[in-house]
Order: C-alpha cells, then structure tokens, then sequence
C-alpha cells in the first residue's frame, strides 16, 4: 500500500462531484439515473476505501448492501420512467410538472 | 513509479474520463457506454484495494444488470427513428459554482486531516470472511435485502404494465 489514502478519497470526490454536476444539469431523466449511478459508485469506492486502509472487511460488507439497493433503486426508477413516457411522451425533466399547479 | 502506482493512475484516468464524457455527451447511447468504461475503471481499483470479491459483484451487478436496464430503458423511452435521442442541458452556471465550492470544501477536508491507516499485510481473499459475517451478524439485513428486492421487482412489474 504505497499510495496514500488521500489519492483514492480525491478520485472518489471527483467522481462524486461529476455525477452531481449530471444530476443538476442534464435534462435526460435516464441521464440523471446514469448520474445517480456515478454517485452511487464513488460512496461505494470511498467505503472500500477506508475499508482496505483500516484492515477491517466490513465496509466491504456495507458494499454489497449498497449495491443491492442500487440495483432495487434502477428496477423501480426505470419502472417511472417507462410509465412517465407513456402518459407523457417525454422523459425530460424539465417538461414533466404533473405535480406542480 | 512502480507498477502499482501505474495502475492505479491508469484505472483513475479511465474512471475519471469516462465519468466525464458520461456527463458531458448529448447522445444518451454513447453516456451508456462511456459508464461501461466507469465502472471497469472502479472494478479495477477495487481489484487493487484488495476487495476481490466486491470487485466481482460490481462487474455482475452495475454492468450485467444496471446497465442492460438502462440501455432498455432508453430504447424504450426515445423516437429512435426521429433525431430525439440527443439531450440539453439546463441551469449550467449554478450548478458549476456549487459543486465547485463542494469539490474545495470536501478536497480541503481530505488532504487536511490526519488519517489512521492500518498498515495491512498482503491482501488476502475475502470471500470467506464475507460470507462468514453474512450468514452469522449481518444475517437479518441480509433476509432484509431479499425482501426489499422481492418488493422492488414485484413493484417495477406492476407499475410499469398498462
């Protein structure tokens, strides 16, 4: 382990950032879901991080949990979308304001 | 430079460009296989963290499975035969000045604190150890996880029939 812990936290807070940049700005509503994703992805790489770092397998663990979540969260966000599209024939987000009056 | 540090910074720029072409490209197809890529970069830095067998579960779980959902999910839901599976961008100025300030803020924070590291021998396979902790103390959040997956698959089905 010759690389700094503080490497991996940078790259993962870059990642992060990325896909929050994504979230506010594309207009794409599977977009946003591919940004949540990156998100997603950088807090799992920050947990195996520490988890490699402090010796200790249970942030691994805590991985899988997320992952599992991750993949219920994308059935049940495609699930919305495909029923948006179809009362609505668009996905951008910024023309779907059914609960706004 | 050792062959270490090549390939983590290797893996890095894979992860970290593809990441933004992912955000930055106007065609939804191409974003899709640019987060391929991302999630090959993160696999390989799993590999080199030592977490063999998470690194597994990410290639099966986000490219096997998120992944083809997504990519069904825009076949669905763009005009293929109309020029409508390109995408804006809205509200660029704010959102560049807030994650910019977050970016500092969480960069500052990491190169300013003093981290306890462990200093670890060679990493060993993890695959017992997991299933180990699995099946004894994390066992309920684990029946949990079935049931919430159940849940989501019974919830995507009906919700997104006629």
């Amino acid at each position: 382990m010759q690389i700094p812990i503080e490497y991996y936290l940078i790259l993962s807070a870059f990642m992060f950032s990325v896909g929050v940049v994504g979230v506010l700005t594309r207009r794409n509503a599977i977009v946003v879901f591919m940004c949540v994703e990156l998100m997603l992805n950088s807090a799992n790489l920050t947990l195996i991080t520490y988890s490699s770092y402090l010796g200790d397998t249970v942030g691994q663990l805590f991985v899988f949990f997320v992952m599992a979540v991750a993949a219920a969260e994308a059935a049940v966000g495609l699930a919305i979308i495909i029923a948006i599209f179809r009362n609505k024939l668009t996905i951008n987000i910024d023309e779907i304001n059914i609960l706004k009056w | 430079m050792e062959i270490y540090d090549i390939i983590f910074y290797l893996f890095a720029a894979i992860t970290l460009l593809s990441a933004f072409f992912v955000v930055t490209s106007r065609n939804i197809v191409h974003a899709a296989f640019y987060l391929l890529f991302t999630f090959f970069g993160v696999t390989g830095i799993y590999v080199l963290l030592g977490a063999d067998f998470v690194a597994i579960v990410q290639l099966i779980v986000y490219v096997g499975g998120i992944l083809i959902l997504l990519i069904f999910g825009v076949m669905i839901t763009n005009k293929i035969t109309q020029v409508d599976i390109k995408t804006g961008t809205v509200h660029t100025l704010p959102a560049a000045i807030g994650v910019g300030l977050f970016t500092g803020i969480v960069g500052a924070v990491i190169l300013n604190t003093e981290w306890r590291i462990v200093d670890s021998p060679m990493p060993v396979a993890t695959l017992s150890t997991l299933g180990e902790m699995l099946l004894t103390e994390y066992v309920l959040i684990f029946e949990l996880l079935g049931i919430l997956l159940l849940v989501a698959l019974i919830g995507a089905a009906s919700m997104a029939r006629k």
